[in-house]
């Protein structure tokens, strides 16, 4: 099996791709187009601001590329959030293979913090990315933005409201938060991507 | 539901995990990778590694462990110690560090802050504040690992530096540090409730009330120790079910 990382101005690539290697998959990191339609997965990692990010994408015919993807997607954080519609993140235009809206969190009191940090439940888990993961289970976020509930909806978390912390379309996977740094959890969460097919 | 978060702390000198008591003493407590994937697996929710030898020399030492850290353990984890430019933190980051903390340069050039967060997000900025209470009962920054006092005060320090864009504070308490007498509740309470940003505590963490305390009282996101870890005084499984019992979010 051929595993593809999306390589661009994201942060947390080598973590993805040091998970990969802890699962035994040793993964390329590309910007190539040909390379990355021709991989069986490909994995769409994220960390950073949203419109940077786009502008980086449509640079190098990406922008054009990822939504028209046939082989099983995963987006990661940001790349989660990119391949919404659009973010409220400096009013960014994204990929819009998930129709929901990605919106900054505004909180209801000082205490809460923005962006939310840590770890946090996931749960009303949907389809075989969640298979053998308990609800409830805990994973690592670190977000400021976040994207609505909706159709696609396949995990709920709940930080100021419940929002998506999984979203679902097609072939197309996305997760809010960090599965390369959420323990034992985040890893059976890859491991079931990479046994998608 | 957001949990609270416990970090074990390993302090690095020349690649092995040492402990410094009231930042003097110090004892060797083994080797950082294994100690750190120990503690992940163990329920640690993140790992600091502080280098506090970071020489020029050294620099590269630390990229090392650091890529060898980060292909090991499978949670964040955050490195400090030394860290002035751009290039060092961009080392850092490429060998998987997930965020960095800066400490002396911040408070010496404080646009390195602003630098750090436009080029890396605030999310991966963590300032590291060592204060001490004076006699005149108010908290003061100290750089260079405790060795230097300020006049700055911590809370006008740490307010500065959220405007400029750090993404979490680490304060710790050199009157509390090495005590084990429990975390400085008043000035972590004070941040915490002030600061849009998650505050982690550290210095004093003796037991597991101490820990209660500083998620209550001291209103703290986490709680940093290293020693009573470390020579296996508290371990974590227990204190996290000692706070889930009392009512602590807390992830087990």
């Amino acid at each position: 099996m051929n595993t593809v990382i999306i390589q661009y101005n994201a942060g947390n690539i080598q973590s993805v791709l040091y998970a990969l290697e802890r699962l035994g998959v040793q993964a390329l990191v590309t910007d190539d187009v040909e390379l990355i339609q021709k991989a069986d997965k490909v994995i769409f990692p994220g960390v950073g601001e949203a419109s940077t990010a786009m502008h980086y994408l449509k640079e190098r015919g990406l922008d054009k590329v990822i939504q028209h993807l046939k082989q099983p997607v995963l987006g990661i954080c940001l790349g989660m959030q990119l391949m919404c519609t659009y973010s409220e993140e400096n009013d960014t235009t994204c990929l819009g293979v998930f129709e929901e809206q990605v919106k900054l969190f505004k909180p209801s009191d000082a205490s809460i913090k923005v962006p939310q940090i840590g770890w946090n439940n996931i749960g009303q888990l949907k389809t075989d990315l969640f298979k053998g993961v308990a609800e409830n289970s805990f994973t690592y976020f670190v977000h400021g933005y976040y994207a609505a509930l909706g159709a696609h909806t396949i995990a709920t978390t709940q930080y100021i409201q419940p929002y998506s912390s999984a979203l679902h379309k097609d072939n197309f996977y996305g997760v809010q938060f960090h599965p390369e740094k959420s323990a034992k959890v985040g890893e059976q969460i890859i491991q079931n991507f990479l046994n998608i097919s | 539901m957001l949990t609270k978060r416990i970090i074990p702390c390993l302090d690095i000198k020349d690649g092995r995990t040492v402990k410094g008591i009231n930042f003097e003493q110090i004892r060797d407590a083994g080797d950082p990778i294994e100690l750190g994937a120990f503690y992940a697996e163990q329920g640690a929710d993140e790992l600091v590694f502080l280098d506090i030898t970071a020489t020029i020399e050294k620099r590269k030492t630390l990229s090392e462990l650091v890529n060898k850290i980060a292909h090991k353990i499978n949670i964040p984890f955050t490195v400090g110690g030394g860290i002035k430019s751009e290039e060092d933190v961009s080392v850092l980051l490429q060998n998987g560090a997930d965020k960095i903390a800066i400490n002396t340069a911040a408070f010496l050039d404080p646009t390195t802050i602003s630098r750090f967060a436009k080029n890396f997000g605030s999310q991966c900025v963590v300032l590291a504040i060592d204060a001490k209470c004076e006699a005149d009962n108010k908290w003061y920054v100290y750089l260079n690992g405790g060795r230097t006092k300020t006049d700055k005060l911590v809370t006008d320090w740490a307010k500065e530096a959220v405007d400029l864009g750090v993404g979490e504070i680490l304060l710790t308490s050199m009157n509390h540090d090495g005590t084990k007498q429990g975390f400085a509740l008043d000035i972590t309470a004070q941040l915490a409730e002030t600061l849009p940003v998650p505050i982690i505590a550290s210095g004093g963490g003796g037991n597991e009330q101490h820990f209660l305390d500083v998620f209550t009282k001291g209103k703290a996101d986490a709680a940093l120790a290293a020693s009573i870890f470390h020579y296996k005084e508290l371990a974590i499984p227990d204190l996290k079910q000692f706070l889930n019992k009392q009512g602590i979010a807390i992830r087990l």
